[in-house]
C-alpha cells in the first residue's frame, strides 16, 4: 500500500492538469508574445488563467502576476516592495516562523540592503503575538509579511486581526501573506482582509511545480527583480510559462470545486488521526488540533524516536511523510518552528509532519496508525544510549 | 591548433620485460574506457612499442585530454599533428607552419629530434635534424637552437605518417588498472575510504567495493550518495563492483547483547569478516580501508589490531600515516570531496557510544563477542544473501 501524507511537500498532479500542461506544450506552444496567431493563441491561455485566479481570489485580473512558484513570488514581494518604498522608511517585520523563502529573503534585506527587520515571537501554538506587532509598529515601517498557515505545525495566523492592527496604525503600510499552504485550503478575499500582496504555488495544489502567483494589489508600489523583456507589465520579466500557468489555473479552479466539503472531509480525518496517534504514549500534536489548525497538517512528536528513523521506517512500509518541512529537510537541523513554539526538547527531534490531501482515505489513516502501533514500540527499544 | 593523435608516454610499465605486453594491453583497455564517453572516434593501438590515440574526424580536445589525465600508467600526453609524408622541402613548410601556431611568441630555444622509424625515407635522421632546425631558424629569427636544455624539443617522427609533437601533458602515473589483481574497498561515504581506493588503483588493482547500509537509519539518499563515490572513483579505477549490504540486523543484535562502548570495535570486526567474505569469493588478493592511524577511536593502533584479527587477507590502508589535511587534498583532486561531505548519516555513527573504547583488548572484545553466538551466525549469512551488488561505472558525460 502507498500512502502519500507528504501533501504540504508537494502534491500528485491532477490528472486533468497534466493533460492540460501536455497539450499546451506540444500543441500551443506558442510564444505569448509572438504577433501571429499562434502567440495569442497562447496569450489566451495567460489572460483565462489570470481571470481564473482573479475570480477566486475577487481580484482584478490585472493584479495577477505568474512567476516560478512560491519562492519567487516572496522574494519579489518583499525586495520589490522593499526597494520602491525604501524613501518611505526601512523597516520590515515578520514572524520568527515564516518559510525560509521569507526569512532569507528578509535576512538578505537585513544584511545587504541595510533595512531593519522586526521578527516577531509566536506563541505555544504558533501564532504571532498581536502586543508584539503593535510594540513593533513604527513610523519608519513599510511592509509586513505573515504567512497564512504555518507549512510546519498547520497554525492559522490571525490574519485579519494582524492586518487591522497593521493599518489602523498606518494605512500605508503594506501587507504581504505567503499562502502557499492556505491558498486551496481557504476562501481567501484579500482585498476583504485588506492583503495587498499574496503568495501562491501550483504544486502545493495538485498544480505543476515551477510555476506559481503573486497577488498585487493595483495600489502598491514594486519594482521588479528580474529584469528582461518587460512580459507581465515590466513587474516579471521572462516568456511566460505558459503551460504551468494554464495548469495552475486548472487546479486552482478545481481544488476549489466544493471546496467545504473536501476541507471538512480532511479536518474529520484529521481529528480521527490525531485520536489514533494519542493511543502511543509519549506523544504530542503540534499547534492547535481545532479550527485554529489547518485541516490537512499534523504535526506529532513522537518521543524517543529519532524523525529522520521513523520516516525511513515509515518509507519502508510505502508511507511517505516528513521531518520538519521538506523544504529544509536536506540538512538536518532542528526545526526553528518547533523552537519558537516553546515544544519541549525531547520533541525537537522526534516530530514528524504528516498532510493530507483530498485524496486521503480513511484506510490509509488505519493502515498508518496500525503501522505506527507496530513500530514505535521496537524503535524506542533501539535508542541512542 | 589541431591535433590528429596523442602519444601515450608510460614510465614504469616500460620496464616490466616479458610482461611488458600485458601492461601495455592494459593500458589500452583502459585508455578505450575512458574515452567511451568522449565526443569523437578515437582509435586506440600500439605501435613500434608506443601507445597512440589516433582522432578520426571531430573530437574534443579538452574532455580527451582530462580523461586521458585519469589513466593510471601514462606518464605524458603529447598531443601530435600528423601530416602526410612528403619530400624534405615540403616537410620544412609543415614544421614551420607548425612552430608558428604552437609558440606565436618567438624567443625560445629549441631543438629538434627527429626519427626515421620508416627507413624508406630517401633522408637520414641526422640530416633531417639539420634542414629542419635551419629552415626554423630562417622563418622565425628570435629563436635559437640549444642541443642541451631546450625550451622545446621538436619530435618530429617519419612513419606511414610524419608526427609531429612537441609538449607534453602529465599524466597520473602509476599502473595501468588491471595488472595487479583486485581487492575489496571497504567504502563508507566519508572523506577518506574513495581516496583509500583511487590510491590502490593507482598501483594498478582493480577495485570492488563494499558498503554497509543500516536502514531505516540511514536513508536511500546515503546509499545514492555512495554509489556516487564510487562511480567517481570509478573514472579511474575502471567499472566497480559494489556490494551493498544490509547491516542493520547485525548492529541491533550487538547494541543489544554487547557492552556499549565496545559497539564500534564489534561492528567494524563484523564488517571486515563481511567484507573478506565477498573478497574471497571474487579471488581478491586484500582488503583496503581508508583509516589512519588515530583519526577516531576506532583507529587507535589498538583498535586496528583488534579489527586486523578477524582477517587473513592483508588489509591495505594506503592513508595510513596521512593527516586529514592531506587526505582532504587528494579528495579534492580527485573530485570526491564535495560529495563526501554531504551531511547523510551513515552507519558507524548512528548508536555510537559517547565514550567508545580507544584501547581495546582483542581478548575482551572476543569474550564480548561470545554473547553474539545464538543469532550472529544465521544473521551474517542473511546479510550475505541478501546483499544488493551493482556495477558501478563512470558518468556518463554525454
Amino acid at each position: 500500500m502507498e500512502v502519500y501524507l507528504d501533501n504540504s511537500a508537494t502534491t500528485r498532479c491532477y490528472p486533468e492538469v497534466g493533460e492540460l500542461v501536455y497539450k499546451v506544450m506540444c500543441r500551443d506552444y506558442g510564444n505569448p508574445s509572438s504577433l501571429y496567431r499562434k502567440g495569442v493563441e497562447a496569450e489566451h491561455y495567460i489572460r483565462d488563467a489570470k481571470e481564473t485566479i482573479a475570480k477566486l481570489l475577487k481580484v482584478n485580473a490585472k493584479e495577477i502576476f505568474f512567476t516560478s512558484g512560491g519562492t519567487e513570488s516572496d522574494n519579489l514581494a518583499l525586495i520589490g516592495c522593499a526597494r520602491a518604498n525604501r524613501r518611505r522608511g526601512n523597516h520590515l517585520i515578520t514572524s520568527s516562523i515564516e518559510h525560509p523563502a521569507i526569512l532569507n529573503t528578509m535576512r538578505y534585506l537585513e544584511e545587504e540592503e541595510g533595512f531593519r527587520v522586526t521578527y516577531l515571537p509566536v506563541d505555544e501554538y504558533g501564532r504571532i503575538r498581536m502586543d508584539a506587532l503593535k510594540e513593533a509598529l513604527c513610523p519608519e515601517t513599510i511592509l509586513v509579511s505573515v504567512m497564512y498557515v504555518n507549512n510546519e505545525v498547520g497554525t492559522i495566523q490571525p490574519i485579519q486581526e494582524a492586518v487591522r492592527c497593521v493599518k489602523q496604525y498606518n494605512p500605508s503600510i503594506l501587507f504581504h501573506t505567503d499562502a502557499v499552504q492556505g491558498f486551496g485550503k481557504y476562501r481567501i478575499w484579500p482585498k476583504r482582509m485588506g492583503i495587498d500582496l499574496l503568495s501562491a504555488s501550483g504544486h502545493k495544489i495538485h498544480g505543476p511545480k515551477g510555476v506559481g502567483f503573486l497577488y498585487i494589489d493595483s495600489r502598491v508600489k514594486i519594482h521588479p527583480i528580474l529584469f528582461g523583456g518587460g512580459q507581465q507589465r515590466d513587474i516579471r520579466s521572462g516568456t511566460e510559462n505558459v503551460p504551468g500557468i494554464a495548469g495552475l489555473a486548472l487546479a486552482s479552479k478545481m481544488i476549489y470545486q466544493d471546496l467545504e466539503m473536501k476541507t471538512a472531509l480532511m479536518r474529520e480525518l484529521k481529528e480521527y488521526f490525531i485520536e489514533g496517534l494519542r493511543k502511543i504514549e509519549h506523544t504530542v500534536v503540534h499547534g492547535m488540533t481545532d479550527e485554529g489548525g489547518a485541516p490537512h497538517i499534523v504535526s506529532a512528536g513522537i518521543g524517543g524516536v529519532r524523525s529522520e528513523v521513523l520516516l525511513h521506517t515509515l518509507e519502508d512500509k510505502g508511507i511517505y511523510v516528513s521531518s520538519g518541512s521538506a523544504c529544509s529537510s536536506n540538512h538536518p537541523a532542528v526545526s526553528g518552528v518547533l523552537k519558537a513554539i516553546g515544544a519541549p526538547r525531547e520533541y525537537l527531534d522526534a516530530t514528524l509532519r504528516f498532510s493530507m490531501s483530498e485524496f486521503t482515505t480513511k484506510e490509509e489513516i488505519d493502515y498508518t496508525l496500525e503501522t505506527l502501533y507496530n513500530c514505535v514500540p521496537t524503535l524506542r527499544k533501539f535508542t541512542r544510549r | 591548433m589541431t591535433f590528429h593523435s596523442f602519444l601515450i608516454k608510460y614510465g614504469e610499465i616500460g620496464i616490466k620485460g616479458k610482461n611488458r605486453y600485458m601492461f601495455e594491453d592494459a593500458l589500452v583497455r583502459q585508455i578505450r574506457y575512458v574515452l567511451q564517453n568522449v565526443d569523437g572516434e578515437f582509435l586506440v593501438h600500439k605501435c613500434h612499442g608506443r601507445v597512440y590515440v589516433d582522432c578520426e574526424g571531430g573530437y574534443d580536445y579538452e574532455e580527451t585530454v582530462e580523461s586521458l589525465k585519469k589513466v593510471f600508467g601514462i606518464v605524458g600526453i603529447c598531443p601530435v599533428v600528423r601530416k602526410p609524408v612528403k619530400e624534405l622541402e615540403e616537410l620544412k613548410k609543415d614544421v614551420v607552419v607548425y612552430v608558428g601556431e604552437m609558440y606565436p611568441e618567438g624567443n625560445k630555444t629549441f631543438k629538434v629530434e627527429a626519427r626515421r622509424a620508416n627507413k624508406r625515407y630517401p633522408v637520414n635522421s641526422m640530416e633531417i635534424n639539420c634542414a629542419l632546425g635551419e629552415a626554423v631558424l630562417d622563418a622565425y629569427p628570435e629563436m635559437k637552437v640549444d642541443v642541451h636544455n631546450p625550451d622545446i624539443r621538436l619530435n618530429v617522427e617519419i612513419r606511414e605518417e610524419v608526427y609531429l609533437y612537441s609538449e607534453i601533458i602529465p599524466g597520473p602515473g602509476g599502473m595501468p588498472v588491471g595488472t595487479n589483481g583486485s581487492a575489496m574497498l571497504l567504502l563508507s561515504g566519508g572523506i577518506d575510504s574513495p581516496v583509500a581506493g583511487y590510491m590502490i588503483a593507482k598501483r594498478g588493482v582493480e577495485i570492488e567495493a563494499v558498503y554497509f547500509h543500516a536502514p531505516p537509519y540511514t536513508s536511500e539518499r546515503a546509499k545514492e550518495k555512495v554509489v556516487d563515490l564510487a562511480r567517481l572513483v570509478s573514472a579511474y579505477a575502471g567499472p566497480i563492483k559494489l556490494h551493498i549490504v544490509n547491516f542493520t540486523d547485525i548492529q541491533l543484535y550487538i547494541y543489544e547483547k554487547c557492552p556499549h562502548d565496545e559497539l564500534t570495535i564489534i561492528m567494524r570486526r563484523y564488517m571486515m569478516r563481511i567484507a573478506e567474505h565477498f573478497a574471497k569469493k571474487d579471488g581478491c588478493l586484500g582488503l583496503i580501508t581508508g583509516e589512519s592511524i588515530g583519526q577516531v577511536a576506532s583507529q587507535t593502533m589498538q583498535s586496528l589490531l583488534a579489527t586486523n584479527a578477524v582477517c587473513t587477507l592483508p588489509v591495505y590502508r594506503p592513508l595510513i600515516g596521512f593527516d586529514k589535511r592531506e587526505i582532504v587534498e587528494i579528495s579534492e583532486k580527485i573530485d570526491t570531496y564535495e560529495t563526501s561531505i554531504l551531511p547523510y548519516e551513515d552507519c558507524c555513527t548512528i548508536f555510537v557510544a559517547k565514550h567508545p573504547v580507544t584501547k581495546p583488548n582483542v581478548e575482551r572484545i572476543e569474550k564480548s563477542e561470545t554473547n553474539l553466538t545464538e543469532k550472529i551466525d544465521e544473521l551474517m549469512k542473511t546479510a550475505i544473501e541478501t546483499a544488493e551488488v551493482v556495477t558501478v561505472r563512470q558518468e556518463s558525460l554525454s
